[in-house]
Order: C-alpha cells, then sequence, then structure tokens
C-alpha cells in the first residue's frame, strides 16, 4: 500500500468537497499516514475465503408498502434552506464561466 | 455554437463499423418513491412532494418501496434476464445539488436482473438480437432550473433553483452489452431498441412511458472502428436523448462526428456529450475525470434484496403478452396486411390505433386518420404522433360526422386541425367555420348543369356508360362549390340526371 | 435545597415510584433537573453538558403528566411507568422544538421538521425531555472535546474529559442534571463516557433501537441506548425506546424482550461469564485492571463460572473499525453542503460556483476531526484501494463476529473493563488522534459485530481516584443478560461501597463556583 502523500490529500479533499489550506494539506497528509499506517494490519488479516460482513444483523428482503404517507408544505421543505427563491432551493452557478 | 465536423453518413459507413450501447432509465409509476412514502406524481407544485427523506435531511433513512422491487423484477423478466437469488444497494458518491444526499442509491455490482436479451424488429422485418447486460434499481434526482443567462441552459446561467420533488422517483437502468453488426442501420436501430423498451415498459404497466415527460430516458453511447478490427473505437455517451427521433439523430450524428474526428487522425476524447434537439447536435459535457471516482460501496441503511424464486414466479405468471405477441395478434384482429401493419408500427401509433379502436372506430377508420391525417401533421411538426394529442374519442366523432354525411373527409381535415389548434371539440369547430355539406340539391343541380355544359364530351361519355369518367364532372362541382358539397351525392344526382343506372 | 439535592438524586426508577404514589409532582422534578443544570451546567467552568435546556416544553409535559395523574381513571392508569420522568437526548437526535446541531458549526440554528423515532417514544410515554447533551461533533471522538461548542467537563474533575463521544449525556447524568439520558454508541460512545463518568451505558444489540432520526456517522455500527446512575433505569429507559421500527429497514422484527424483569432477576448463579484474554492487562491502567479483578471476584462469589475465552481477531477490530466507520462517515456526511439546510459559507475569493461554495461550507462547518474523518473515508472507497481497505475491513468484521460466536459457546457473558484508563486530562491527546482513538479498543469489537454491550461503574481507580467502567458484552438480541448480570454486578459493588459510586463524587456546586486555581491545586494533589 502506497504512503498517503499531501497530493493524495488534495485529491481527496477536492472529492470530499472540503477546501483546504496548503498548511491544512501538509497537517492532514501526516495524520493520515499515521493513521493508514496503523489500520494496514487489516488487509493481511483475512484471506480470500472470508467473506465480507456489511451488515451486522443478517436481514434480508425489508420492504414498505407501496402506501404514500406524509410529505411537508413547500414553506417546510424550505424552512432551513440557507437560500430560496418561487418555492424552490437556490444555490450559486454550476458551471464557472466568469 | 456547434463547430464539430461531420462527415456524411455514408461515408462515415464505408471507413467505420459502428458499436453501440444504450442506458435506458425507466421511472415507475409506482404511488410513492423508491425509499420515501412520499408521492410519486409528475408535474405538482415544486418541493410538495418530499418528506425529510426525499430532501436528505440529517437522521434519515431508505426504506425500499415493494412494488418498485417487483415491477424491476417484472421488467428483468421481459428483458429475459435472469433475476438474481440475492443483491444489493450501493450507494454512488458524488456531489450535485439535484442529489440530496450527495449520493445516489443505486446498484453497483449486484444488479437485480441480468444477462438478458430483446429481438428487435427493424422496419423491413429484420429481427436484430440485442444483449442486456443488467437491469438495476435507483432513485431519480430532483429538477435543476438554470436562471439567468440567454439560453434557461447550465451555460451562462447566474443561479439554479431546485425542486426535490422528483428526487427518489423508482428508476430502474437497463444497460445493453455492446452492439456490434448493426452497421449503417444503427440510428435505426438505435431508435427501434428504446421504442421496444418503451413498449415493454408501458405493456407491463410499471411506467407511464412517456418520453416527453423523461418517463423513458436514453443514453446513447456511439464508437466506431475501421472495419475488420475487433478491438472498439472509444465511446462518447451522450445523454438526454428524450425522444424517439432524437435517439435515432444522435446516434447518427455521433456517427458522423466521431468518423471526422477518426479521418483527421484525432483521438476520440472519452466524454459526455449533450444532445441539443434544435440544433440536432451533441456538445461537449465533462470529461470522464477524477470527479468519476464514485466510491461505490454496499448501502448500509439497506439490507439485500432476496428474491426467492416463488416470488419470481408468482410475478411471471402476471406478466402481460410480450409485445411481439401482442402486434401478431392485433395485426389478425385489425386484418391490415403486412405492409400497412409495419407502416402503422413504424410510424409508432399501434399504441393509439388500438385506443381509437377500443374508443369506437372501425380498424380501417383508425387506420386512416392515423396513417393518413395525425402522422404527416406530426412529421411536419417535428414530434412523435403521439405527442399531437389527439384523443381516440375525436377520431370517433369526426369519423362519425363524415359517416353521416355532416361533414365530409376534406372538412374533417380541416376540423382536426382546428382541434390540434386548439379551437375547441370537433363539433364546436364545425360551428364556429360553418362547415357543413350543402344538402340543398337546388344549388347544386345549377352547379351540375353548369358543369356538364362546360365538358359536353364528358357527359357523352357517360351517356354511353363509361361511368368513371363521372369523377370530372364531380370534380367541376366541387370545384364551384368550394368543396362544401357531399361528393357522393353530387355522383348521384350526375348519373341521375344523364339517365344512367348502376 | 436539601430537598432538590435528594429529588434529583433519586434513581429514575425511584422517582417514577414516588410520581406514582403522588408524593412528588413531576413539574416539581423537572424544574429540580432545571434548577440543577442552571446551578451546574453555565459558565466558564460548568460542566457544559447541555447545548439546548428546553424548560418550557419540559415544565409542560410535566404538567400535562402531573394533570392527568391528578385526574385518575383511566388514563391516569395508562401512564408510562416514566411519565414524568425528565430526560436529556443527545443532540445528534433530532427533536422537533428543539435546534439539533450534531456538535457541529455546520448545522447550528437547524431545527429538525421531525422527531427521531426514539423522541416520538419518550413523547409517548411523556417523559419530559430537559434539552439536548454535547458531543463530539458528529458523534467523531472519545472526549467531547471536538464539539464545536465547547468541551464538556468531567463532574468528577472539571479538568478532565467526560468520555465520548456521548459526554454530554454522560456528564448529565452524572452530575444529576438529568436522571437518564439518550445517547448514541458507534464505537463506544455510550459506554466509554458511562465508564470515565461512573455512569450505567447501554448499547444495545444493532437494530434492536430504531436509529431513525439520530444523524448518521456509520450506519452499519451506529446505535442508540440508555444512559443512566443505574442498571435498572437503563433497562426501564432500554424498554421506552426499544422494539421493531418500521421506518429503519435494519430495525430488528424480533419483540423486545422483558429487559426490566431480567434487571431484577438477582442473581447469576451458573452462569458462565467470559473473561476476553484480549482485553485487558497489557496497555490498561493498573488501577482499572485492579477494579476489573475485584468485579471478577464477586461475580465469583456470587456462584458465577468465570471463564477465559481468546478473540485472537480483535487485535483488528480498531484498524478495521477505522475504516469502515471513516468510510461510511464520508457518505453520510456528504448531505451537509450548504443546500438544503445549515451553514453555507461563501468562498472569500475567486468563482462563485455551487463546487465551490459546498467546499468552503464545509471547509468552515467542519471541525478537524470530522474533515479527518472524511479524507480518511474518501481514502478507503476510493478506486484502488476499496478491496485492500473496505473490503478487507468488512472480512475483518466476519472474524470478529466469528470470535464473538465461539466466545459465546463457552461462555454466557463476556467481560472487560469498558476503557483502557480512566478520564484522561482536557487537551492530553486533542492532537494525537491515534491515542485518542485507542480509547476505543475494548468497545469497539461489540459494535463490529453488533452485539450488545453495557458499561457499569466498578469503584474508582488507585492511582487517581476516577471511575472505572466494567463491560459486559452478550450474544446478539440477549440484552436481557446485560441486564441481569449488570443489575447483579451492581448490587454487590453498592453493598461494598455502601452506596452508588457516584456518592463519592466531589461537591460540584462548590467546585463549579470555585476559582480555578483551586481546582487545578486539588487535580495536582491527587
Amino acid at each position: 500500500m502506497a504512503a498517503i502523500n499531501r497530493d493524495d490529500v488534495a485529491h481527496l479533499a477536492r472529492l470530499a468537497h472540503i477546501e483546504m489550506s496548503a498548511q491544512e494539506l501538509d497537517r492532514m497528509a501526516g495524520e493520515l499516514a499515521v493513521i493508514v499506517d496503523s489500520v494496514k494490519s487489516v488487509s493481511q488479516a483475512a484471506g480470500d475465503d472470508v467473506p465480507a460482513t456489511s451488515h451486522p444483523m443478517p436481514l434480508t428482503n425489508v420492504f414498505r408498502d407501496d402506501v404514500v404517507g406524509h410529505t411537508f408544505t413547500a414553506e417546510q421543505a424550505l424552512s432551513g434552506a440557507p437560500d430560496s427563491e418561487d418555492n424552490r432551493f437556490k444555490v450559486p452557478a454550476i458551471l464557472d464561466e466568469a | 455554437m456547434n463547430t464539430d465536423a461531420i462527415l456524411s453518413f455514408e461515408e462515415a459507413m464505408e471507413k467505420y463499423d459502428p458499436v453501440l450501447g444504450f442506458e435506458v432509465h425507466v421511472e415507475l409509476n409506482t404511488r410513492t418513491k423508491m425509499f420515501s412514502s412520499a408521492p410519486n406524481v409528475f408535474g405538482d407544485e415544486p418541493n410538495t412532494n418530499v418528506n425529510e427523506v426525499d430532501l436528505g435531511m440529517p437522521g434519515v433513512l431508505p426504506v425500499v418501496n415493494k412494488t418498485a422491487v417487483e415491477s424491476s423484477i417484472k421488467i428483468g423478466l421481459a428483458l429475459n434476464c435472469k433475476i438474481a437469488e440475492s443483491c444489493r444497494f450501493a450507494r454512488k458518491n458524488y456531489f450535485y445539488p439535484d442529489t440530496p444526499k450527495n449520493f445516489q442509491t443505486s446498484q453497483y455490482d449486484e444488479p437485480i436482473a441480468y444477462d438478458g436479451y430483446l429481438d428487435i424488429e427493424l422496419s423491413d422485418g429484420t429481427v436484430f438480437r440485442v444483449e442486456i447486460e443488467r437491469a438495476h434499481m435507483e432513485e431519480d434526482a430532483g429538477k435543476l432550473t438554470h436562471m439567468g443567462g440567454a439560453t434557461g441552459r447550465i451555460h451562462g446561467a447566474d443561479f439554479s433553483l431546485v425542486d426535490y420533488n422528483r428526487a427518489g422517483v423508482p428508476l430502474v437502468e437497463i444497460v445493453t452489452k455492446p452492439i456490434e453488426g448493426a452497421g449503417s442501420r444503427a440510428p435505426e436501430l438505435a431508435k427501434a431498441y428504446v421504442a421496444a423498451i418503451r413498449e415493454i415498459v408501458k405493456n407491463l404497466g410499471v411506467s407511464d412511458a412517456r418520453m416527453e415527460r423523461g418517463n423513458v430516458r436514453c443514453d446513447a453511447n456511439v464508437s466506431l472502428r475501421p472495419h475488420g478490427r475487433e478491438r472498439f473505437g472509444i465511446r462518447s455517451e451522450t445523454k438526454n436523448v428524450n425522444s424517439l427521433r432524437a435517439v435515432e439523430h444522435a446516434v447518427r450524428y455521433e456517427i458522423q462526428r466521431h468518423a471526422a474526428v477518426l479521418d483527421a487522425g484525432n483521438p476520440v476524447v472519452q466524454e459526455t456529450r449533450h444532445w441539443h434537439e434544435d440544433t440536432r447536435t451533441t456538445t461537449s459535457g465533462r470529461p470522464k475525470s477524477d470527479a468519476d471516482d464514485y466510491r461505490y460501496f454496499p448501502e448500509p441503511d439497506l439490507v439485500p434484496v432476496v428474491p426467492s424464486r416463488e416470488w419470481v414466479e408468482e410475478l411471471r405468471a402476471t406478466l402481460p403478452e410480450p409485445p411481439a405477441a401482442r402486434r401478431k395478434r392485433l395485426q389478425g384482429d385489425w386484418g391490415y396486411s403486412d405492409l400497412e401493419f409495419r407502416d402503422v408500427v413504424n410510424a409508432g401509433v399501434m399504441d393509439e390505433i388500438e385506443e381509437t379502436i377500443a374508443a369506437g372506430a372501425s380498424a380501417s377508420i383508425a387506420r386512416k386518420w392515423w396513417m393518413g391525417e395525425i402522422v404527416g401533421r406530426a412529421k411536419a411538426a417535428d414530434v412523435d404522433p403521439g405527442q399531437l394529442g389527439v384523443q381516440p374519442a375525436t377520431i370517433v366523432e369526426l369519423a362519425g360526422m363524415v359517416e353521416d354525411g355532416k361533414i365530409n373527409n376534406k372538412m374533417a381535415s380541416q376540423v382536426l386541425d382546428g382541434v390540434l389548434a386548439g379551437e375547441g371539440s370537433p363539433a364546436e369547430i364545425v360551428e364556429k367555420r360553418g362547415l357543413a355539406v350543402v344538402s340543398d340539391d337546388g344549388p347544386l343541380l345549377e352547379a351540375i348543369d353548369a358543369a356538364l355544359a362546360a365538358q359536353p364530351g364528358v357527359a357523352d361519355k357517360i351517356r354511353n356508360g363509361k361511368v368513371q369518367a363521372v369523377g370530372a364532372i364531380v370534380g367541376g362541382v366541387m370545384k364551384a362549390t368550394r368543396g362544401q358539397a357531399d361528393a357522393g351525392r353530387v355522383r348521384e344526382l350526375i348519373l341521375e340526371k344523364l339517365g344512367v343506372t348502376v | 435545597m436539601t430537598e432538590t439535592n435528594e429529588l434529583i438524586r433519586l434513581s429514575a426508577a425511584a422517582l417514577a415510584e414516588k410520581l406514582a404514589a403522588g408524593e412528588v409532582t413531576s413539574v416539581e422534578a423537572t424544574q429540580a433537573y432545571l434548577d440543577r443544570i442552571a446551578e451546574v451546567d453555565g459558565g466558564e467552568r460548568g460542566i457544559n453538558a447541555f447545548l439546548h435546556v428546553n424548560a418550557e416544553e419540559a415544565l409542560a409535559v410535566a404538567a400535562e403528566v402531573d394533570a392527568i395523574r391528578a385526574a385518575g381513571g383511566a388514563e391516569a392508569e395508562a401512564l408510562h411507568i416514566l411519565a414524568g420522568v425528565p430526560i436529556a437526548v443527545k443532540d445528534l437526535i433530532v427533536t422537533i422544538g428543539q435546534p439539533t446541531t450534531a456538535g457541529s458549526k455546520i448545522l447550528e440554528g437547524w431545527h429538525s421538521p421531525y422527531d427521531a423515532t426514539v423522541v416520538e417514544r419518550l413523547r409517548a410515554a411523556k417523559m419530559p425531555i430537559l434539552g439536548k447533551t454535547n458531543l463530539d461533533e458528529f458523534a467523531m471522538g472519545s472526549s467531547t472535546e471536538h464539539s464545536a461548542y465547547g468541551p464538556t467537563r468531567n463532574p468528577w474533575d472539571l479538568d478532565r474529559i467526560p468520555g465520548g463521544s456521548g459526554g454530554g449525556s454522560a456528564a448529565a447524568v452524572a452530575a444529576f442534571e438529568a436522571p437518564l439520558a439518550l445517547g448514541t454508541d458507534t464505537g463506544g460512545s455510550i459506554r466509554q463516557p458511562g465508564a470515565v463518568t461512573g455512569t450505567v451505558g447501554v448499547k444495545p444489540t444493532y437494530g434492536s433501537v430504531s436509529r431513525y432520526g439520530a444523524i448518521a456517522m456509520a450506519s452499519s455500527l451506529d446505535q442508540i441506548g440508555p444512559v443512566s446512575r443505574t442498571v435498572l433505569d437503563s433497562a426501564l429507559l432500554h424498554q421506552v425506546i426499544g422494539g421493531h421500527d418500521p421506518r429503519d429497514s435494519t430495525s430488528l422484527p424480533d419483540p423486545l424482550a422483558d429487559l426490566v424483569a431480567a434487571a431484577k432477576t438477582g442473581n447469576v448463579e451458573g452462569l458462565r461469564i467470559g473473561i476476553i484474554k484480549e482485553l485487558h492487562g497489557e496497555g490498561y491502567q493498573a488501577g482499572v485492571e485492579n477494579r476489573f479483578r475485584d468485579a471478577l471476584e464477586l461475580l465469583k462469589e456470587a456462584g458465577a463460572e468465570i471463564v477465559e475465552v481468546s478473540c485472537p481477531n480483535f487485535q483488528y477490530a480498531l484498524g478495521a473499525y477505522y475504516l469502515i466507520m471513516p468510510s461510511e462517515a464520508s457518505s453520510n456526511l456528504a448531505k451537509f453542503d450548504g443546500v438544503r439546510y445549515g451553514l453555507r459559507v461563501l468562498p472569500e475569493e475567486g468563482p462563485m460556483t455551487i463546487e465551490r461554495v459546498m467546499g468552503a461550507t464545509r471547509a468552515a462547518g467542519f471541525g478537524d476531526e470530522v474533515k479527518r474523518r472524511i479524507i480518511l473515508g474518501t481514502y478507503a472507497l476510493s478506486a484502488g484501494y476499496y478491496d485492500a481497505y473496505y473490503g478487507s475491513a468488512q472480512k475483518v468484521r466476519t472474524l470478529v463476529q466469528r470470535d464473538f460466536e465461539a466466545a459465546f459457546t463457552v461462555a454466557d457473558v463476556l467481560i472487560s473493563p469498558t476503557a483502557p484508563t480512566t478520564a484522561f486530562p482536557l487537551g492530553e491527546k486533542l492532537d494525537d488522534p491515534m491515542a485518542m482513538y485507542l480509547n476505543d479498543v475494548a468497545t469497539i469489537p461489540a459494535n463490529l459485530a453488533g452485539v450488545p454491550g453495557l458499561s457499569l461503574p466498578g469503584g474508582l481507580a488507585d492511582e487517581d481516584g476516577l471511575p472505572v467502567g466494567i463491560q459486559l458484552l452478550a450474544p446478539a438480541k440477549e440484552d436481557a443478560r446485560l441486564y441481569r448480570v449488570g443489575a447483579v454486578l451492581e448490587s454487590l459493588l453498592e453493598a461494598k461501597w455502601g452506596g452508588p459510586l457516584l456518592q463519592s463524587a466531589p461537591d460540584l456546586a462548590a467546585a463549579v463556583a470555585g476559582p480555578v486555581e483551586t481546582l487545578v491545586g486539588s487535580q495536582e494533589a491527587k
């Protein structure tokens, strides 16, 4: 497993949509390197024959009947919105064309 | 706005062999959403068909809609797929403001249906088998409206508004394996494939299948390779191809564009393309980049779906007649010739004709109206015939008026124009426009006399038994009465006057 | 003052009895707790267990209960046993009518338009909700120092951490600011704070309490559970909040066992209690180990059979946890983006696109630990690393489950210290994430396997006089065994101590009010 460096952290921060200063990237890279190093034994712990467990309890087929339940009014839906217009959530431009 | 060079389709076909692939998203018509109990309804006021789950509020959890699972299994079965013994949902992680949780709950390596096929009949009756890779369950995103800027498009917009009513609507995504060997029929096959999917899901009753509402949406993958080469070329993925004709045009355009790129010695860029109906061209979306690291992992808030074989068989037993079998049956019922029926199918009006017959028209009347009147208008208006919004009841009413002799066929056609222009019902339009067959024989007889006098030679021919020649006189009378006369009655009166009995 | 003092020190069960008997009203009890909160929670050296105090609504619910009781009849008869008993709710759990912050700036001022299932159940039982308790931001931490709203102090020593992430709930209960509280436990966030504050905390079997309305950190590990001062009180609260919920797909369909009856069983004779070899000894503070030995001795005397079990794969549990938890968290926390609710921060310079607004919002709204875990999780899930990290961790999960299965063939209940150390000083481990993570080494296996765990006070460590927690673990869906063994051990210990452990906690009102220097001095003297 490759060590985690500053460029990796910058890439991950982009994926995670968290802006980070150069300083933060450096610090985070150092911290993550320690953590990643200490968890690396995990990849050697289990052989190929061991199945993965994604849920602690083995439930299957949990369904809901197709019956309409409660809804919000637009006002309720938008009550916590940082910005809205015409009963819709307002967001800045998606593309940078400035 | 588009400056991409293209080659002629013929030249492209001479040099290259197209490989296609389709991802068709079908919106299910369940009452509620995929993972929440909010209503799945199109066209309501923004952000009213939502609850905390659809808005991705803190603390919410999804619960799978059983009907959506059943619909997905039905689609899988209708596409001759295997139904998974066990499958899971996964999270597809990406940030976009129409995606309330900033991940889409979808299926990744464990789709509910896989390894199927669909036999597609082309316009000349050739059957082409399209292999289905998978059909999986997922949820739709909300709707973004781009504001400001000139075009209402994302480019140049100042800001966007988000309506989450559509967020969480159940989708089934049907993915084909690479389709090889279609050659120059690739655009036609593309249209026929999407039409077949639309027909199947509509027939199953699992989707409203209205493309104009986005119930069926197609992403078309196109790549070219030189003839004789096995390895696929680099593909583009054209999104937003939302009518049958657009599918055909988009595939055709991309083939021409790729060919020009390759001809110029350049590599095709693997990217998303956006289809523009107005210019019938595609433009570049964003290239595939690290933003496409979706970090799929099993959705921990949902448990596996394990369709028992009994459940699958129960669902199989409820499947309606497959469209191909249905076509065979309908052709027999309606008594259309092979050619007539194929024309109907290719024009995309089979369902409409069936509905019109169900509303009370005869098979021949229904065909006459749809094929003779409506298809041409749709072509002129550049839309699918069904999109014109002609109601079966309108056709029945019009046909009835003709049959009763209230109006003739020519007037009926004018009335149809009026209906399409939103002037009201056929009866109202007849009234408003003062359309009525002239039934008083007096003025007609005068017109007939004049017509006979103008063409004495023709009158003689008729007297001598050449009854077919009567058409020329009828034509003269119709012209004189500006089409208001009942042509049948005119013919009778002429023959009577000339003492000819038929 | 004395009366109030006595009232707030009653266990929930005892208070419920007095309420039922009409010896005290719910308004009196609720007001007593509100007074206590006012007395010890605020100020420079206050406990800071509460992020929001819900006085008006709590008193209204209390008055409603009192009115029903006063009127008598069927409605009074139908009152839940805990009706009128106040409770505090961890601020990770959404509530209508009160803000929910998750301890984060990104949700500052946000009001949920819906109630968590557990909150609905508290309301149905007519339990006045005193307020929302402090926590590490999004429950990520073991000290409550990662709260955006300041750390909570440990009532045993105001310069020490109360554990985390549920330090607010544990401290509130330990400081007699509430008789009961709700917590959430992803890797020990109920049990470890219980251990270091001398209180009881239970992580139920995964799926036995609905997660609907608990702001998710790691969905496959999170579980809501009770926090209290006695084992019986936790059983009573567990009984209120537990049971199937159709809004949580991972909610178990099984009916809830009679946990209260289990807590009243009163004997452990013949029960096999397994010491987990890997969860004590090396790396555990001597005073912790000593109190653990005392507990074993008492259980043995009471007729339990002590056996030793080995869970060799537990050595990988912490590593697996720190891959699974951040992976799920990185996805669960993606929704906090400044579009639909909460904070929106505009970038200071450059293009004002939604991408940048999301990036600036998340940069300003999340604290360092949250960012660290999001980045770590993003890494563990990213292309090329999934199999080595997330995939391997899920396999370790299988191995940990197998270890538990094997252990439970020879033992009915497992036992270990809850945390390797007593409460450490505020600030000590803030700059060393790995040292902080090691606090959870004994609690994490239960979350990975989904089995229930209970922590109860085991006494005070010899070297620092601070509380030590004893953890009991049972097979999945056998939460009742925890209450049975826990209640017995608690009564044996209390008999030995001559009363509840919290009785020996320092006089908080004086400490909170006292000058800073004195406290620092007293700490050094320890």
